[in-house]
C-alpha cells in the first residue's frame, strides 16, 4: 500500500512539471512583444515595449526564458490578472472557496443520489425503475449543459424567482461584509451557520441551487448507468448465491454483500466526474453569474487576460491531479488486487 | 413494456422507416422538377449534387443487407439515432435550397438580418423560428449552423485520430521507453479539463472558429492516442503477429496490415461518441464567447446570442423562449444522435463491451 502510494506520489511533480511545460510552450505562441504587453499596466507604457521585452528577457533563448519563468510560478507568482484587478495567485485563493463550496453541494448528492438510483435500477432490473433510469440517462446525455442551465434560469429565476443568479442577494452581502460576520471557513453556507445567522445560510443554498441543479442533472445519468451495470455484474457472483441461501434478508445482501463491491469502479468513475465538473462549474457560474473560480477563469480567456487564463488552467490541472490520486488511493485501500500488482 | 419492445424490434417500423425515407426522397425529387425550387437548385449544382451523393449512400447502406445495417435495424434506439444523423446530413447538404442566402452576399454563412432592432422577435412567416438579438434568423443559423457543426466535428476527429494514430501505435508497438515517454505526455494532456484546456489554447491562438477547432484536437488526440496503444499492446501478443514476423513481414507491414485493422474497432466506436462531444465542446466555447465571430451560422453563437434574452420581460418570463429553445434542441439532437449510433456501433463492432452503458 505504501509503495503504491509512494509510486503515484512520485509521477505527481512529473505531471506537475509538464503541465507547467505545456502552458509554457502554448504562451510561446505569442510574440515577444504581445507577451511584454502582459507586463503593461498602464497604456503610456507601450511606447517602451522594447525595453520592457529586455527587461524581462523576452528576447533570450527559449530554454532561459522557461527557467526564469518556471521559478517565477514556483514563487508563487502567476503575474497580474487583469479580470480580476488582483496578482492571479490572489485571484485564486479569493475565487476558489465559492467553487469548493459548489462542487461539495454537487458532488455528495450525485454520489447518493446517483448510486442509489443505480443499485434500485439492477435490483428491479427491466421494470419500471430501471426503464426509467435507462430513458433519463439517454435523453440527458446530449443535453448541452449550457442549454440546460439557461433553461434552469429561466424557470426557477425568471418565472418562479426562487434561485436568483450570483452568491448572496443584496442584504446578506452587505450583512457579511460588515465586521459583525466572521469568516472561518469562507464557504458561505458554513460560515453562515458557524455565525449563527440562518437567514443567510438559506439565501446561500437558494443562490447555490441552480448551478447546482443544472450541473447535477447531467452528470448523474453517467453515474447512474455505471453503477447499474457494475452492481448487475455483482449480483451474478457465486458468493451472492450463498448469501441469499444462507438466508440473509435482501436487503442486507443488496447492500452490505453486493453493493460495496460493485462500488469499485464507481470510484473510478468518480475521479472522471470530477474532471467533468471542473470543466462543468465554468459554464455554469457564467450563466448564473456565480463568482467562482470558472467564471472568472472563462472571463480572464474572453479578455485575453493571459495571466489570469493560464494560472486558472494551472490550478485545475492540478486539482484534476489532487483528484485522481485520492481516487487512486481509494481504489488500492479497497481493492487488494490493485495493490499487489 | 416487454410488449411494446418487442413490436418496436420487428420489422414493421424499420420498413415504416425506409418507406418513409424513400418517400422524402421521391418529394425531393418530385421537387427538383417545380420551377421555383428548380432555379434554386440549378444556382446551387455543387450542393444538389452533394445531397444526392450522400442520399444515394444513406439509401445503399440502408437497403442493402449488410452485417452492420442489419444489427443496427434490430435496435430500435441505433435506428433512431441513425435517422438523426442522416437527417442532420441531408439538411447540411441541402442548406442553400433550404435557407437560401440573400443574393450577392460575401460568405453565406454570415445570418442575415434585418435592421438592427435589439429585441428579438417571434417566429413568423419567413423566420420560421424567430429572430433572435440584432434581428439575426435564427432557422437561418440552424441550417447553416449544421454544416458548420459538421465541419468542426469531421476536421476535429480526423486531426485527433491521425496524431492519435500515430502516436498511439508507436507507444504500443515499439513499448519501452517511447511508449513511458508518450504516455507521460498524454498523461499531461489529460490533466486538464478538457473544456478548460481548449478554453485557454482559444485564449492564446485568439478567438475564431479554426481556432476552436485547433483547441479541440490539442484536447482530444491523447484519448485516442491510449486507447490505440491499450489495445495494440493486447493484439501485437496475439501468435498471427509472430506468424506475420516470421512470415518476414517488416514492422511496418505489422502494424498497418496486422496489428491496427485488429485494434481499430473501439478506436472508430470513440470517434462516433465523440463527433457529438466536439460539437458540444464547440457550441460551449462559442457560448463563452470564444468561438466564431458575431453573426457567423453557429449554434453555439445563437445559444450566446440568447443569453441577454433568457430573463424575458417582467410578467411574461418567457416571452423570448424560441432563442434558446431552438439552438437548444438542434445540439442536443445532434448530440443525442452520435450518442446513439456510437451505442450502436460500439454492440456491432465490439461485443467485449457490449451492455456497459
Amino acid at each position: 500500500m505504501t509503495t503504491f502510494i509512494a509510486r503515484r506520489l512520485l509521477l505527481l511533480p512529473l505531471v506537475a512539471f509538464g503541465v507547467t511545460l505545456l502552458i509554457f510552450a502554448l504562451l510561446q505562441f505569442l510574440s515577444p512583444a504581445e507577451r511584454a504587453a502582459l507586463f503593461v499596466t498602464d497604456p503610456r507604457q507601450l511606447t517602451q515595449i522594447d525595453s520592457i521585452i529586455r527587461k524581462y528577457g523576452l528576447d533570450q533563448p527559449v530554454h532561459i526564458q522557461y527557467w526564469t519563468w518556471l521559478k517565477k510560478i514556483v514563487r508563487g507568482d502567476l503575474g497580474w490578472s487583469q479580470t480580476a484587478r488582483m496578482p492571479t495567485g490572489r485571484a485564486i485563493a479569493t475565487f476558489f472557496p465559492a467553487t469548493l463550496e459548489l462542487t461539495i453541494y454537487i458532488f455528495v448528492p450525485l454520489i447518493l443520489i446517483g448510486v442509489w438510483m443505480g443499485t434500485r435500477a439492477a435490483v428491479h432490473k427491466d421494470r419500471f425503475l430501471d426503464h426509467f433510469s435507462r430513458f433519463f440517462a439517454i435523453s440527458l446525455r446530449g443535453l448541452p449543459s449550457f442549454v440546460w442551465g439557461l433553461i434552469v434560469l429561466m424557470i426557477f429565476y425568471g418565472w418562479l424567482n426562487w434561485f436568483p443568479p450570483g452568491r448572496l442577494s443584496l442584504d446578506a452581502e452587505l450583512f457579511v461584509a460588515s465586521p459583525e460576520f466572521h469568516r472561518y471557513t469562507r464557504l458561505m453556507t458554513v460560515d453562515a451557520l458557524l455565525n449563527g445567522q440562518f437567514w443567510i445560510f438559506l439565501d446561500a443554498l437558494r443562490h447555490l441551487a441552480g448551478p447546482v441543479l443544472t450541473l447535477i442533472l447531467v452528470e448523474m445519468a453517467l453515474l447512474v448507468r455505471i453503477t447499474r451495470s457494475s452492481m448487475l455484474e455483482v449480483l451474478r457472483q457465486d458468493y451472492v448465491r450463498t448469501a441469499r441461501a444462507k438466508g440473509l434478508d435482501e436487503p442486507v445482501v443488496i447492500n452490505r454483500h453486493a453493493r460495496r463491491n460493485a462500488l469499485i469502479p464507481v470510484i473510478t468513475l468518480t475521479s472522471l466526474l470530477f474532471v467533468g465538473l471542473l470543466g462543468g462549474v465554468v459554464l455554469a457560474e457564467t450563466i448564473f453569474n456565480y463568482p467562482g473560480i470558472g467564471k472568472w477563469g472563462a472571463e480572464a480567456a474572453v479578455q485575453l487576460d493571459i495571466p489570469g487564463a493560464t494560472g486558472f488552467a494551472m490550478f485545475f490541472a492540478f486539482l484534476v491531479v489532487l483528484g485522481n490520486l485520492t481516487a487512486d488511493v481509494l481504489y488500492a485501500a479497497i481493492d487488494p488486487r490493485i495493490r499487489l500488482q | 413494456m416487454s410488449v411494446l419492445r418487442g413490436t418496436l424490434t420487428r420489422t414493421a417500423p424499420i420498413q415504416a422507416v425506409t418507406v418513409v425515407a424513400a418517400a422524402l426522397v421521391l418529394l425531393v425529387v418530385v421537387g427538383l422538377l417545380l420551377p421555383p425550387v428548380r432555379t434554386q437548385l440549378t444556382r446551387h449544382p455543387f450542393d444538389v449534387g452533394a445531397f444526392l451523393v450522400v442520399a444515394t449512400v444513406i439509401t445503399a447502406f440502408w437497403v442493402f443487407p449488410t452485417d452492420l445495417s442489419k444489427r443496427m435495424k434490430r435496435n430500435p434506439l441505433s435506428v433512431t439515432g441513425f435517422t438523426i444523423i442522416a437527417l442532420f446530413v441531408v439538411v447540411a447538404a441541402l442548406a442553400p435550397v433550404l435557407a437560401p442566402p440573400k443574393e450577392g452576399t460575401r460568405d453565406p454563412y454570415l445570418i442575415p438580418h434585418e435592421g438592427f432592432l435589439p429585441d428579438p422577435t417571434p417566429p413568423r412567416a419567413g423566420h420560421p423560428f424567430g429572430t433572435t438579438g440584432n434581428q439575426y434568423d435564427i432557422y437561418y443559423g440552424i441550417i447553416w449552423g449544421t454544416r458548420t457543426a459538421f465541419r468542426v466535428a469531421l476536421v476535429v476527429v480526423a486531426v485527433s485520430m491521425a496524431i492519435g494514430l500515430i502516436l498511439g501505435s508507436l507507444a504500443g508497438y515499439y513499448g519501452r521507453r517511447l511508449d513511458e515517454v508518450l504516455m507521460r505526455i498524454t498523461d499531461i494532456f489529460l490533466a486538464f479539463p478538457g473544456l478548460v484546456l481548449a478554453v485557454v489554447v482559444t485564449a492564446v491562438l485568439g478567438k475564431g472558429l479554426d481556432k476552436v477547432m485547433i483547441a479541440i484536437a490539442v484536447v482530444g488526440w491523447p484519448t485516442y492516442a491510449r486507447l490505440l496503444r491499450g489495445d495494440i499492446l493486447s493484439v501485437k501478443q496475439r501468435d498471427f503477429v509472430d506468424a506475420a514476423r516470421a512470415a518476414g513481414a517488416g514492422d511496418l507491414r505489422i502494424i498497418f496490415r496486422h496489428v491496427i485493422p485488429n485494434a481499430i474497432y473501439p478506436f472508430l466506436v470513440v470517434a462516433a461518441f465523440d463527433m457529438g462531444v466536439i460539437v458540444l465542446v464547440a457550441a460551449a466555447l462559442s457560448f463563452l464567447g470564444l468561438g466564431a465571430e458575431i453573426g457567423y451560422a453557429d449554434w453555439g453563437q445563437l445559444i450566446n446570442m440568447s443569453r441577454s434574452w433568457i430573463l424575458g420581460v417582467p410578467g411574461n418570463p418567457f416571452i423570448y423562449w424560441y432563442t434558446v429553445i431552438f439552438p437548444g434542441t438542434v445540439i442536443f439532437l445532434f448530440v443525442l444522435g452520435w450518442n446513439l449510433l456510437g451505442d450502436a456501433f460500439r454492440d456491432i463492432l465490439d461485443p467485449r463491451l457490449r451492455g456497459s452503458s
